[in-house]
């Protein structure tokens, strides 16, 4: 057995080791390892662990390789257009283990516990971890499926779908209904009933096919304000884990109803909220079990998520509460599609799309999430390859919350070979587009609408664009003149100088690059 | 109270550390920052273990420690796995 102060030093090497991992990141040429830095600091800090007591193994090594194999599959399966439902996901477990590892440590505190009891601090970060953690972990659920497209929609289910999005409800429901019955001896009835009332709602809420419903405001404040109060009372009462689990419940009502009512547009800024709350989850556990290397990896987390929110809500020109607790969508005065869109929309063929690079100098190439649903980003590499080889210059130009979460674009972008110093920051670009030739939208919309700049009343006002439109010709791929996230109608796709291209994202470009082969 | 005061300076003081170095990692990375700093939040792993292999716990601790070491290694294994596999792909031809 390692003596406390080997396992702490050695806990203070596995901090060090996150911390310069999170530094690798700094460039896409030390990140690989820094990546593997952080990776083996979690060795390390696991190592130490294993090695500083005596353990009943069975769980440690069936829960190790329960998880461990789950991850892994997760991990060298996934598609990259996926990542942000499995990153979402990912936060959530984090602040499930967090729940139950505080849960654990009290129930484990309070039979071994001295005359006086756990103290203070292990009291209050108990309950911290447990609102926040649990916060998380539905949160996170949620914006999983919504993301999958399972919660909140109106539309058919695939198979697994229904099995998961009927399966989960009814697992909370059900696991708090038993849990309240077996214990409602020992706890008495009106904690029993809360418990039971909280699975009850979580499980019905989440079937819910509309993401809002009138009070939803109030009954966010109203449930944090239960959830606090429940705080309270647990550390007045640290014997009472049934209060502990009530107020865990409170707080899995309160991160449902957050994150149900945020809508597409909002996802990158929630994943990255709940990203940072993962973090401070596992810092606040730090605090229940005494540990430094949970408090400084859980705040370096916590840090970085919050940046991260900070960034997205920027580049929205949005606040935090407003995403948390706003409505986006077109108002009353938003002008109709008609309007905007009469008779002054032209489509156009793969043919004349190809006849625009004929003497093009500069194109630049502007994805969002269609490009994603689409599964476009290999044919778009294709495309932007065929052009350079005929001395073409193309960049692509990426604003910070296209697609589904932060860099989101990027990865896709990097997985089908595209250089990264090809991949242009909005800022970079804005001021390059008036001498570009070509401007190619693909599957973007909110991002590239000028609204965003000529009028105060829009709901994207002031939010910062691409400025698309100042290109001398755009060429936008689209399906068809449906709104984006934010519901309004684009005067970009009525332009002078725009081109529509009606069609599927990867079959579009795909369209395109035969077109300008046979030019 | 002592001990307390120490870890929260080591808390807030961390908490800087993560804002330095985080603001330097490129809107290009946000993703594989995502993913990896989620792995690393699975840190919480080594209270799970503790607890989930305690002696004399009882059975209730333990069961609720040995599902948060199944969550905690699937944020570790899964988050460092899936955070390699795309930072490979951010790779500069010559």
């Amino acid at each position: 057995m390692l003596s406390p102060n080997i396992t702490n030093i050695a806990y203070l090497i596995a901090a060090v080791l996150f911390i310069f991992g999170l530094r690798g990141l700094a460039h896409p040429r030390t990140a690989v390892n820094g990546n593997r830095t952080a990776a083996l600091g979690m060795i390390l800090a696991i190592a130490v662990t294993l090695l500083s007591g005596r353990f009943e193994w069975q769980y440690i090594i069936i829960g190790v390789a329960i998880g461990g194999v789950l991850g892994a599959v997760a991990a060298m399966r996934i598609k990259m257009t996926a990542m942000p439902e499995m990153v979402g996901l990912f936060n959530g477990f984090g602040g499930a283990a967090s729940v139950l590892v505080a849960g654990s440590a009290l129930v484990a505190a309070m039979q071994h516990a001295t005359a006086a009891g756990p103290d203070a601090q292990m009291k209050i970060a108990t309950v911290a971890t447990g609102i926040i953690g649990s916060v998380t972990f539905f949160g996170s659920y949620v914006a999983f499926g919504k993301l999958a497209e399972f919660l909140a929609v109106r539309w058919k289910l695939y198979t697994w779908q229904k099995i998961v999005k009927y399966g989960f409800s009814l697992i909370v429901t059900a696991g708090a209904v038993w849990f309240g019955v077996i214990s409602i001896n020992e706890a008495g009835v009106p904690l029993a009933a809360g418990l039971m009332l909280s699975g009850v709602l979580i499980g019905g809420l989440l079937l819910n096919k509309k993401d809002r419903f009138p009070g939803m405001n109030a009954l966010k404040v109203i449930l944090g304000a239960v959830a606090v109060i429940l705080g309270v009372l647990v550390v007045l009462n640290p014997g009472n884990t049934m209060l502990f689990w009530v107020m865990v419940g409170a707080a899995g009502v309160l991160g449902v109803i957050l994150t149900f009512s945020i809508g597409g547009a909002d996802m990158p800024v929630v994943i990255a909220l709940l990203n940072s709350y993962s973090g401070l989850a596992a810092a606040a556990t730090g605090f229940v079990i005494n540990n430094n290397v949970l408090i400084v990896s859980g705040s370096l987390v916590g840090a970085s998520g919050i940046i991260l929110t900070n960034i997205m809500c920027k580049a929205m020109n949005r606040s935090l509460a407003n995403v948390l607790f706003g409505v986006l969508g077109p108002t009353g005065d938003t002008p109709s599609d008609d309007d905007v869109y009469a008779g002054k929309v032209k489509a156009a063929s793969a043919e004349e799309i190809a006849m625009l690079f004929d003497g093009a100098r500069r194109v630049a190439i502007v994805p969002g999430y269609g490009m994603a649903a689409a599964q476009a980003q290999h044919a778009v590499r294709d495309l932007a390859n065929l052009l350079e080889q005929r001395g073409i210059e193309v960049d692509f130009a990426i604003h910070p919350v296209a697609g589904r979460m932060p860099g989101h674009m990027n990865v896709l972008l990097a997985e089908a070979n595209v250089e990264y110093d090809k991949l242009r920051e909005m800022d970079e670009v804005n001021p390059t587009l008036a001498q570009t030739d070509v401007a190619i939208v693909i599957g973007a919309n909110d991002v590239v609408n000028p609204v965003a700049r000529t009028d105060p009343s829009s709901p994207i006002a002031g939010m910062p664009i691409i400025d698309v439109d100042k290109a001398r010709t755009v060429v936008v791929i689209k399906r068809s003149l449906s709104p984006g996230f934010a519901g309004i109608p684009n005067p970009l796709f009525a332009l002078d100088n725009t081109l529509m291209f009606f069609n599927d994202g990867k079959k579009a470009v795909l369209d395109i690059i035969t077109a300008v082969k046979e030019s | 109270m002592d001990g307390f005061v120490m870890i929260l300076t080591i808390f807030v003081l961390a908490l800087f550390v993560g804002f330095e170095i985080i603001t330097k990692v490129p809107p290009t990375l946000h993703t594989p920052l995502m993913s990896g700093s989620n792995a690393i939040s699975g840190i919480t792993i080594i209270g799970a273990l503790v607890l989930a292999g305690r002696m004399d716990g009882s059975p209730l601790a333990q069961i609720m420690a040995f599902v948060a070491v199944i969550f905690a290694t699937i944020n570790v294994v899964g988050g460092f796995l899936v955070t390699d596999r795309m930072l490979k792909m951010f790779k500069k031809k010559d």
